[in-house]
């Protein structure tokens, strides 16, 4: 018997009858055209069909292969973060007029999706200072890649300089973006785990289109970033900040640093880490930007009867309209990734957010202190750190992570790959889920191993 | 009347909260020790203040305004809007799923990277490719990869070529993502039947060809029969062919992009294997490439060893990464547990029956509208309403007034061959009576056409707001909520 019959609400019956009507004998006639030789004769060679009951038993056991975040504590962080989600995200996103419409191009039964859209574009607005933005991107590293490509277009430049204290998976991606447009990338070196601004003069040219910054930087340093932007402004060049959005709650906002572009990564605000995707990449940038701005945009106007309504706009930036000389070819977004941060920066609210933004930088310091304080672990970075720091680890970090899975603990991200010159190091993030108990359990674990 | 909607920003009241957490359990220092005050946020933070239960009608509210497929029938054109099972959300949300960092130690995900591998093996097999990289995270993004793909496949032949072609059918993000990795594009004009201009493809083909990006079949529902012969001609200049797969559920276990001649390929898993579509996104674009392309695919791939999976990083050829991680993990559990439950036999029946809805429907509606390609389609058919538009009425129009009707109307104004286009694509989960409701529907509005166009030019009448005014949005833009707007 054939798979997924219950998805399939023809009968043979229906069937017979409709190839009737279109005067057809057999559903292979429909199949006519195809060249014989590409026809497949003997159907795809794939494992018999699983029942509904199988087929979930089966999922759960590939799912328990797993150690998950609930049931061991993990530390990494490196753009994708283990916060608390309240449950009425799951709650309200899970209604399937949002997850089982396609994208809102009939705006009058798509007012739902069009207005929060409207409002996750106003909340990434009032979190990041600037003036517009829009309704998502895949994730924080394709924003800061679009946000480049952004660049190049409004100066009409071909050189983007990016601080190597950027998270690297998201300079990768970065770099193969602009490699396919030929445009060039340079790197701003470190200076003890920050961007070394001392060297900032010096790379920017008439030809840099932006300056790439990250705050709180890779190592959760958030970085003395004051006369920056007038330094590039001069050179001509745009400054564009990829920043943690929790992070907003108390730190100086990306206007405030005066960014002209602001990027990130979306997934902390209320999505599951979910093995790195879905993730949400948020895409905010001054007015003076605005047709500049890659993707989906949501925009109030009004009805026939001067009702407020929303609708898709500014539509001539995009693929379906401008083909080749689109901002961007991007289409389908992360739109219920968005819904799901609009929903839990509403139920957080201002001060929910910054009792969340205030648990990780006491938790994350009462850490830091206890780690470093033990033989062999030490702080690598001086500097005023959110959520996450780097350690520097008496052994390998790979070796430590597997000692720390053997105590049903994950640990933090072994920086060796990325930043070998600082040898073994450890990049730890704390939040706000994890307990002093927990804490204090990581730490004994760490004691005395090397 | 209906009333308008508030915004979240017009709720609540200052001092409310829609959530609680815990207070410190550890020694708290003073935010300025932590903080200096030069770093901390100087602006007010202003964000809703809502209790839960303000948010929760606040969004019911809005869900009560919006469409999915589980509200009704999505015919909607190149976008495959079939029903979406609940199985897949149920398998999905587990913890063992949902709550994996991507940057755990190997041997703490062997679930995981054993269902991408799975997950590759079925693709494979129903694409006729050799390898697939899930990274791209929807469509588009796989055309970009696949394309980046190709660019590099020539240059490490020391072969730079500049061109692309795609059909004047294709959907904009073929020469989009082209346009995105450097390449010129060149349009490929369809002939009488609606396929590939077999005579203006040998004139614009040369050395200077990097490839030719094709939907098959095409947009206008109908297969490039063709194929094997264009397939020939790109590769004898030494171009590569591009497959972009979001019509794939037309054709799944009658015949294979791989067998046909493609060298690369993208999937769509929120329309081909029924993951929802979330309202935009987050979707799924695989990329899956033959042999001789399999060196440049994006790191990591997941591999199987002698102690477990694990991934490899070690590709010295790569095109890098194109997603921060690995895409878009929690769909591509979705539409494995759908392929599971399929197998072959189920994949091959769901293709067959949404050919014949379309075939029906279209064999159908040609006697109200005009169908411009008379032959027998696959998954899609596109109608012109260019006889209505005589009378005033356009296809837009015609969409506004099916929404009075309860359904979703089909794309309009794509392909952009088609005068005044309706595209349709009914899919294999929808019934007869479904597809003879829906046609009842488009054929009572071309009465109305002709005896009350009026009617449908003020369409939709019975929508929570009428017809929106799109110039007035992008005259002059409000992306985002400032306070009540000036009266102006």
């Amino acid at each position: 018997m054939s798979g997924g019959r219950h998805y399939l609400p023809l009968t043979d019956a229906e069937r017979q009858e409709m190839l009737a009507a279109i005067g057809a004998d057999s559903v292979e006639q429909l199949y006519d055209e195809l060249p014989p030789a590409i026809r497949l004769k003997d159907g795809l060679k794939l494992p018999p069909p699983l029942s509904e009951m199988e087929a979930l038993a089966h999922l759960s056991e590939l799912a328990v292969k797993n150690r998950h975040l609930r049931e061991y504590p993990c530390y990494l962080g490196a753009g994708v973060y283990d916060h608390f989600i309240p449950s009425v995200v799951q709650y309200l996103t899970g209604r399937s007029e949002f997850s089982t419409a396609y994208t809102p191009y009939q705006a009058e039964i798509s007012q739902g999706l069009l207005q929060s859209i409207f409002e996750y574009q106003t909340l990434i607005c009032r979190l990041t200072g600037m003036e517009a933005a829009n309704a998502s991107l895949y994730d924080g590293a394709t924003s800061l890649a679009e946000a480049a490509v952004a660049s190049c277009g409004a100066t009409r430049r071909r050189k983007v300089l990016v601080s190597r204290a950027v998270n690297p998976y998201y300079r990768q991606v970065l770099q193969s973006y602009l490699q396919a447009r030929e445009f060039q990338l340079e790197e701003l070196p470190l200076l003890k785990g920050e961007t070394d601004y001392a060297r900032l003069e010096m790379m920017l040219d008439d030809e840099t289109a932006a300056l790439l910054l990250q705050q709180p930087n890779f190592f959760g340093l958030l970085e003395e970033m004051e006369g920056v932007a007038e330094v590039a402004h001069r050179h001509g060049a745009l400054l564009v900040l990829s920043v943690d959005p929790i992070s907003l709650a108390l730190c100086r906002t990306p206007a405030e640093y005066d960014a002209d572009i602001v990027t990130g990564e979306g997934q902390a605000l209320g999505n599951p880490p979910s093995f790195g995707g879905p993730l949400l990449g948020f895409f905010a940038a001054r007015q003076k930007l605005l047709r500049r701005i890659p993707g989906r945009i949501v925009g109030e106007t009004r009805d026939n009867q001067g009702r407020r309504g929303f609708v898709l706009t500014l539509q001539t930036r995009e693929q379906h309209i401008r083909r080749e000389r689109a901002t961007s070819n991007i289409c389908s977004n992360q739109a219920l990734n968005a819904l799901a941060a609009a929903v839990y920066l509403a139920a957080l609210g201002p001060a929910g957010l910054r009792e969340v933004a205030g648990l990780c930088l006491q938790k994350a310091a009462y850490a830091r202190e206890k780690i470093t304080a033990l033989d062999g672990f030490e702080q690598a970075f001086p500097g005023v750190h959110f959520k996450e720091f780097a350690v520097r680890l008496p052994g390998t970090g790979e070796r430590l992570n597997r000692h720390l899975l053997e105590h049903k603990i994950i640990g933090g991200l072994d920086l060796q790959p990325y930043y070998p010159e600082l040898g073994p190091a450890m990049l730890f993030c704390v939040t706000e889920t994890k307990s002093r108990a927990q804490i204090d359990a990581l730490v004994r674990a760490l004691e005395g191993w090397s | 009347m209906r009333k308008e909607q508030a915004l979240l920003f017009e709720l609540g009241a200052p001092g409310r909260r829609g959530c609680s957490l815990p207070q410190p359990d550890l020694p708290v220092k003073p935010l300025d020790e932590l903080l200096p005050p030069e770093r901390q946020r100087k602006s007010a933070l202003k964000l809703p203040e809502v209790s839960e239960g303000e948010l929760v009608r606040h969004y019911t509210a809005l869900s009560t305004r919006n469409y999915g497929v589980d509200s009704g029938f999505y015919p909607l054109g190149s976008c495959t809007m079939k029903y979406n099972p609940k199985v897949n959300e149920e398998a999905a949300r587990q913890p063992g799923f949902a709550f994996l960092h991507p940057c755990q130690p190997a041997e703490s995900v062997q679930g995981a990277l054993e269902l991408f591998y799975r997950t590759e093996s079925y693709l494979k097999e129903i694409t006729g490719m050799d390898r697939v990289t899930f990274q791209p995270a929807a469509g588009a993004h796989g055309e970009l990869t696949g394309m980046m793909l190709i660019r590099a496949y020539h240059s490490s032949r020391n072969d730079q070529r500049k061109i692309v072609l795609a059909p004047d059918s294709s959907h904009g993000t073929n020469p989009a993502s082209a346009a995105m990795t450097g390449y010129k594009i060149k349009e490929l004009p369809s002939d009488e039947r609606g396929l590939v201009d077999l005579k203006a493809l040998r004139e614009l083909l040369n050395e200077e060809v990097a490839a030719l990006m094709l939907t098959n079949p095409n947009t206008l529902g109908l297969f490039e029969e063709d194929i094997l012969e264009i397939a020939a001609l790109v590769h004898d200049v030494g171009g590569l062919l591009y497959y972009d797969g979001a019509n794939l559920n037309a054709i799944m276990g009658h015949a294979r992009p791989g067998d046909m001649g493609f060298d690369v390929v993208h999937l769509n898993l929120h329309k081909t294997f029924a993951t929802p579509h979330g309202g935009g996104g987050p979707g799924s674009g695989p990329v899956g490439v033959k042999e001789h392309l399999a060196p440049f695919l994006p790191v990591p791939l997941v591999e199987k060893g002698e102690s477990g999976y694990y991934w490899k990083d070690d590709l010295p050829l790569s095109i890098g990464k194109i997603h921060g991680f690995y895409g878009n993990f929690g769909v591509v559990v979705k539409a494995y547990i759908y392929l599971v439950m399929m197998g072959a036999a189920g994949l091959r029946q769901a293709a067959a029956d949404a050919v014949l809805n379309a075939n029906y429907l279209m064999e159908r509606l040609k006697r109200s509208y005009t169908l411009p390609y008379d032959r027998r389609c696959k998954h899609e058919f596109v109608l012109s309403a260019r006889e209505q538009k005589k009378k005033g009425v356009s296809a837009g129009d015609i969409a506004k007034a099916l929404l009075d009707y309860g359904f979703h109307p089909p794309t309009v104004y794509f392909p952009l061959i088609v005068e005044e286009a309706l595209m349709v694509e009914p899919t294999e989960t929808e019934s007869k009576k479904t597809l003879d409701r829906f046609a009842e529907a488009l054929e009572e509005i071309a009465r109305l056409v002709e005896e009350d166009p009026e009617h449908v030019t003020t369409a939709p009448h019975t929508t929570p707001v009428g017809r929106l005014d799109e110039v007035r949005a992008a005259r002059k833009p409000r992306v985002c909520w400032e306070g009540d707007e000036k009266s102006d």
